[in-house]
């Protein structure tokens, strides 16, 4: 089980936009490995003629009638937000782009 | 980045004589259902900022999106209509990003398991050649928010303080359609390319899945465009220009971008990987986010959603109701109409093609409905600055007035006056007609009266047409149709004066 480099986190925490200390970036590549490490005993135990999956149930086509139902009022969909501005979500500026 | 860069571009003809273009192009295209890809959300426009929200779409935790089935339905009518294979089973994946324009943090798309795949679509080019297409995939997900960036210059994220964002476009159903790599057009890239995005439009327009309008952004086109020396099999570096949004563009910024490439590489420079702009005021394109890193999605599939399994009979079936693809439609309409391949192209860059066809349902003669509403109605629109199909006229409306031509109660001026009348909403062309008092004079006495009045006031020209001169007429049914104030069918009074005259036309 290959280990979590400082290389990987540091490129995680650049996709994130994230800024991340150089000791930060040890601290979390140990705990990265620890979790996927815990995670991928679960592979250890699956045997040969169990297939990967992405869902528990042997279900397909679950769709629902192209209805409307109600939706959110604006203040309650802004309710959680930290901050608004003209009736919108107001985020820091965007960084990375163009 | 500022707006102009200092680029050369090496003349078309030039940049063609040494490279081969090689294009990719990438549609999304907007459902027109009525509510959101995973959630019941309405998707009308127009709506207050954030007023369209869900937890789902705003991505809460612990919400949990449920497929749209006339979205999945869309899907394969579009795969079908491409002539792509359908795929047994596939999965949803998410895209993951951070970009606040998705509240989820990722992208609800499909990854290595698109819905359809492998198909072509056949498109004409202006001299009737037809040049093949062919589709890698299509695919479905979901569109994102609209950002607003504030504090900046005239609203660019450069320099801007911060962003306001709507998620009511969140959520909204999108179909990518990616071509395979388009080789072998040579000098005609541009065009190959225009055409495509007109004839795919045709196509969802036709299948009624979309409204498709590109000034809407309900259709979106990323033009992927490298060059390569002549003899050479391996493709070059491209570049992707993002967001063009108009079948003229289209054509535009893959000729900005053939010139531009050829530049670069004639001085020994290479091509970055980037995205770009494409600037409607001329033509050019700038550079964009250079993709330094590949993209980095980590991709994986969606375990909120269980997989879409087309059933066989369901693909057959919809397979079975697809309409006429609109290219053979427009064969057979031209036939019909009698029409040239040049007008047919005008009648549906006007968007004319339904309208016509509509108002020659509704009984009007062909040459009729398309003089009309090509001629009279389109001059409307224009000045308007409206579509064609949202004049405040109908088809049947326009078939009355054409009704009443063909019977000899109104003539082309007269029937001109009766549309704008409608237009002005001043109601049905019988009631225009009653209430402007808009009728030909066919009383024969009225008119004959009038045509011997003008031959006793022209002897001059009544002298020439006795004498063979039939083209001098033409000077006497103006006299007669400006006596009449018009009301008058020209051919009939031009009939009676060389009947007058012993003259035989
Ligand atoms: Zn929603």
């Amino acid at each position: 089980m290959p280990g979590i480099t400082r290389e990987e986190v540091a490129h995680l925490a650049r996709l994130a936009r994230l800024e991340l200390k150089s000791e930060e970036l040890d601290h979390f590549a140990g705990q990265l490995d620890d979790i996927i490490g815990a995670v991928a005993r679960v592979a250890e135990v699956a045997d040969q003629d169990v297939p990967p999956t992405s869902h528990p149930l042997p279900l397909t086509n679950v769709m629902r009638a192209d209805e409307v139902r109600p939706s959110l009022t604006p203040e309650q969909a802004l309710s959680g937000a930290p901050a608004q501005e003209q009736q919108r979500f107001k985020v820091p500026q965007i960084l990375g782009e163009d | 980045m500022t707006v102009t860069e200092h680029v050369s571009l090496v003349p078309y003809e030039d940049a063609l004589a040494t490279y081969d273009p090689v294009m990719g192009l990438e549609v999304h295209v907007e459902l027109g259902t009525r509510t959101k890809m995973f959630c019941g959300c309405s998707t009308e426009l127009g709506a207050d900022p954030n007023s369209q929200t869900c937890p789902t779409c705003l991505g809460m935790p612990g919400a949990l999106p449920v497929v749209n089935a006339i979205g999945v339905e869309s899907a394969v009518k579009i795969g079908l209509a491409l002539n792509c294979e359908i795929a047994e089973w596939c999965r949803f994946a998410r895209k993951n990003y951070f970009y606040p324009d998705m509240p989820k943090n990722f992208q609800t798309s499909q990854y290595d398991e698109p819905i359809a795949f492998n198909g072509y679509l056949d498109v004409q080019l202006d001299d009737g050649e037809i040049f093949r297409v062919e589709i890698e995939r299509a695919h479905m997900e979901e569109d994102t928010g609209k950002s607003l960036h504030v504090g900046g210059a005239t609203g660019r994220i450069q320099g801007a303080s911060h962003s306001l964002l709507d998620y009511n476009r969140a959520g909204i159903p999108l179909i990518e359609i990616v071509t395979k790599p388009i080789e072998g057009a040579g000098a005609r890239a541009p065009e190959v390319a225009k055409a495509y995005v007109a004839e795919l439009r045709e196509l969802i327009k036709a299948l009624d899945v979309s409204e498709a309008r590109m000034e809407q952004g309900q259709m979106r086109c990323d033009v992927n465009l490298s060059l390569r020396p002549h003899g050479r099999t391996k493709f070059g570096t491209r570049s992707e220009t993002k967001n063009v949004n108009s079948l003229r563009s289209v054509e535009r910024a893959a000729r900005y971008e053939i010139q531009r490439h050829a530049a670069v590489l004639n001085s020994g420079g290479t091509i970055i990987q980037e995205t770009r702009h494409f600037h409607e005021e001329d033509g050019s394109t700038t550079s964009g986010r250079v993709k330094e890193e590949a993209e980095d999605y980590r991709y994986f599939p969606e375990p909120d959603l269980v997989p879409i399994a087309p059933a066989r009979a369901w693909v057959e079936e919809l397979r079975g109701g697809l309409p006429e693809l609109p290219r053979l439609r427009r064969k057979r309409l031209r036939e019909e109409w009698g029409v040239s391949e040049h007008d047919m192209q005008s009648m549906l860059n006007a968007g004319a093609v339904d309208l016509i066809t509509a108002t020659i349902e509704a009984g009007a003669p062909a040459d009729q409905a398309r003089k009309w509403w090509m001629g009279e109605l389109a001059r409307s629109a224009n000045e308007t600055s409206t579509d064609l199909a949202a004049l405040p006229i109908t088809p049947a409306q326009v078939a009355r007035v054409a009704e009443l031509v063909t019977a000899g109660d109104l003539n082309d001026k007269l029937a001109r006056q009766v549309l704008e009348g409608v237009l002005a909403g001043e109601g049905d062309p019988d009631t225009v007609v009653e209430k402007r008092g808009l009728k030909v004079v066919s009383d024969e006495g009225a008119l004959g009266t009038a045509v011997d009045e003008a031959i006793a006031a022209n002897p001059a020209i009544a002298d020439k047409i006795r004498a063979g001169k039939v083209a001098a007429a033409g000077a006497l049914v103006g006299a007669v149709m400006k006596a009449t104030r018009g009301q008058a069918d020209a051919a009939r009074v031009r009939d009676l004066i060389l009947e007058r005259l012993g003259a035989q036309g």
